[in-house]
């Protein structure tokens, strides 16, 4: 995972480049390990891009035993770890309206970590200070993924300062060095 | 002994009739397909809305069909997990207040469990299902392995008598029904997404190779690289939507059926039971019909698919093994099985 980052703007943002589901989940597991009480993270990306990966990443980091599997037909999945873990999926939904009228304001203002999939659909209804995760294809690369956090907000900004430090302390290696350590 | 059950966990809005838990008197079900054909998918206020909307007709037509005043039913099925929360308090709080105002007995049922029972409906004079017929429906023998494939599940489940469930794998990722749907959207086939690869599926052929995950030492399914495998040939190559809907079914049914009937050799079951949406796909019940060494019972397509029926045939066997509900009883929609 190769990551870039340094200066005030890019304090605000981090981006990595992930090589596998494997790498996709590890930097999940390392924000589930970092998850407070009622952070919100958004995702964002196409099919097949990772976000299911990474939240089955989060669970883990959030000490839950079982697959954290994709939402999409169900919308709302609930597990229980160190922290309630509610996976949201907006997949289906394609008005406004509908995802203001499923009444989530008891996940996503309530004791667990919220990680909301499809978030572009229903942005104007989730909550302003967000990380959000944006998760892009690598043209001509079946499994290489690039992964942007871009925090907003206080609590976020500081969320990504732990990430990059615990990326560092956790594997011992700085962010630029880490794709050669196959993390 | 006749039992209403009632079912709103998620599309549908269902009601049915069912006398000693296998014989179906009535079987309403209000689909709700064609409101959500319009949206792409569930669109779960308006399902909820529909429920409040149609449940009382529903119930009430279920009852006419069956001949039937509360007089003439012994209790209430209700399904009350996993699924929309707001969708299940439709459910749970009409058969709660019938329950009050009756006396009847409820019981709360798990909409999975629910789907293993649709095994044990014979079907009602109107189905003309050989498939169904065939295996001898409602002649279950423990114990047995359950195959539940839905939009939201892909469970494997070792049944060893009545209530007695242990979980032996589910997917990982994707459920098989749900993999469907995003297939048929990658190809542009439309919604709903079971349906619409099958029918694709039977004028193409299964040429394009696709990967499929054995998992091999683990029960357990997985369907999301196959999709992203999909995802990545549709966007780089004109390929044929016919010919990639028959290879993706295929590379489905193939791990499907194979990791089935290996676990069910493994562990010596009697049966295999089938249940859930996708146990409706033909090219699926055929070859677990010629592949399987083990008995296959296979509820016809309008039993796969949610359905009161089901519901009213566990809450027999709930019924019989002395498992009522208090008149408390609440949703939960994260319920699991097994």
């Amino acid at each position: 995972m190769k990551g870039g980052g340094g200066n005030t703007s890019e304090m605000k943002s981090l981006k990595l480049n992930s090589h596998s589901p494997e790498q996709t989940q590890l930097l999940g597991s390392c924000l589930g390990q970092l998850a407070q009480r009622s952070d919100t993270f958004l995702l964002m990306g196409d099919l097949g891009t990772g976000k299911t990966c990474l939240v089955q990443g989060i669970a883990q980091g959030l000490d839950i035993k079982e697959y954290a599997f994709s939402p999409s037909f169900v919308i709302v999945k609930e597990y229980h770890g160190r922290l309630p873990l509610y996976h949201i999926d907006f997949y289906r939904l394609n008005h406004i309206e509908e995802i203001a009228d499923l009444g989530l304001e008891e996940y996503l203002y309530g004791n667990g970590v919220c990680v909301v999939e499809w978030a572009e659909k229903g942005l104007q209804v989730l909550p302003r200070d967000n990380l959000l995760i944006t998760l892009n294809y690598i043209p001509d690369s079946e499994a290489q993924r690039t992964i942007c956090l871009k925090a907003q907000g206080k609590r976020y900004l500081e969320l990504i300062k732990q990430l990059k430090s615990t990326l560092n302390k956790e594997f011992n290696v700085t962010l630029n060095e880490v794709k050669e350590k196959g993390l | 002994m006749k039992i209403l059950g009632i079912e709103t966990s998620c599309d549908e809005t269902a009601a049915a009739v069912v006398a000693d838990g296998s014989k179906i008197i009535s079987n309403i079900i209000a689909s709700q397909i064609d409101i959500h054909a319009r949206y792409g998918g569930i669109v779960p206020e308006i399902a909820s809305r529909q429920h409040l909307l149609t449940i009382i007709p529903v119930v009430q037509k279920a009852m006419s069909e069956a001949n039937a005043g509360w007089q003439d039913i012994d209790g209430i099925a209700i399904t009350y997990g996993p699924g929309l929360a707001g969708s299940l308090l439709v459910g749970v709080n009409v058969a709660k207040a019938i329950a009050l105002a009756t006396g009847l007995p409820i019981t709360g049922v798990n909409h999975l469990e629910g789907h293993i029972y649709a095994n044990w409906l014979s079907s009602p004079s109107n189905c003309s299902c050989p498939i169904h017929w065939a295996n001898g429906a409602g002649k279950v023998r423990f114990p047995c392995l359950c195959l539940i494939i839905s939009g939201g599940h892909s469970d494997l489940i070792v049944m060893k008598g009545h209530g007695q469930f242990e979980k032996l794998g589910r997917t990982r990722d994707d459920a098989a029904g749900e993999a469907f749907d995003k297939a048929a959207r990658i190809l542009g086939l439309g919604y709903p997404g079971g349906p619409a690869v099958e029918q694709a599926a039977t004028t193409g052929t299964p040429c394009i190779p696709l990967p499929r995950a054995w998992l091999k030492g683990s029960h357990d399914f997985s369907f999301s690289g196959l999709k992203t495998a999909l995802w990545h040939l549709a966007q780089k190559e004109q390929i044929s939507a016919t010919d990639a809907a028959a290879s993706f079914q295929l590379a489905v049914v193939d791990v499907l059926v194979g990791k089935t009937i290996e676990a069910a050799k493994e562990l010596q079951v009697k049966q295999i039971l089938l249940s859930g949406g996708v146990a409706s796909n033909k090219f699926l019940t055929e070859r677990f019909l010629n592949s399987s060494p083990i008995p296959v019972l296979i509820p016809p397509p309008d039993l796969c698919t949610d359905n009161a029926a089901m519901v009213a045939a566990c809450g027999y066997y709930h019924f019989q093994a002395g498992n009522a509900s208090s008149y408390d009883l609440d949703v939960v929609p994260s319920l699991s099985l097994g």
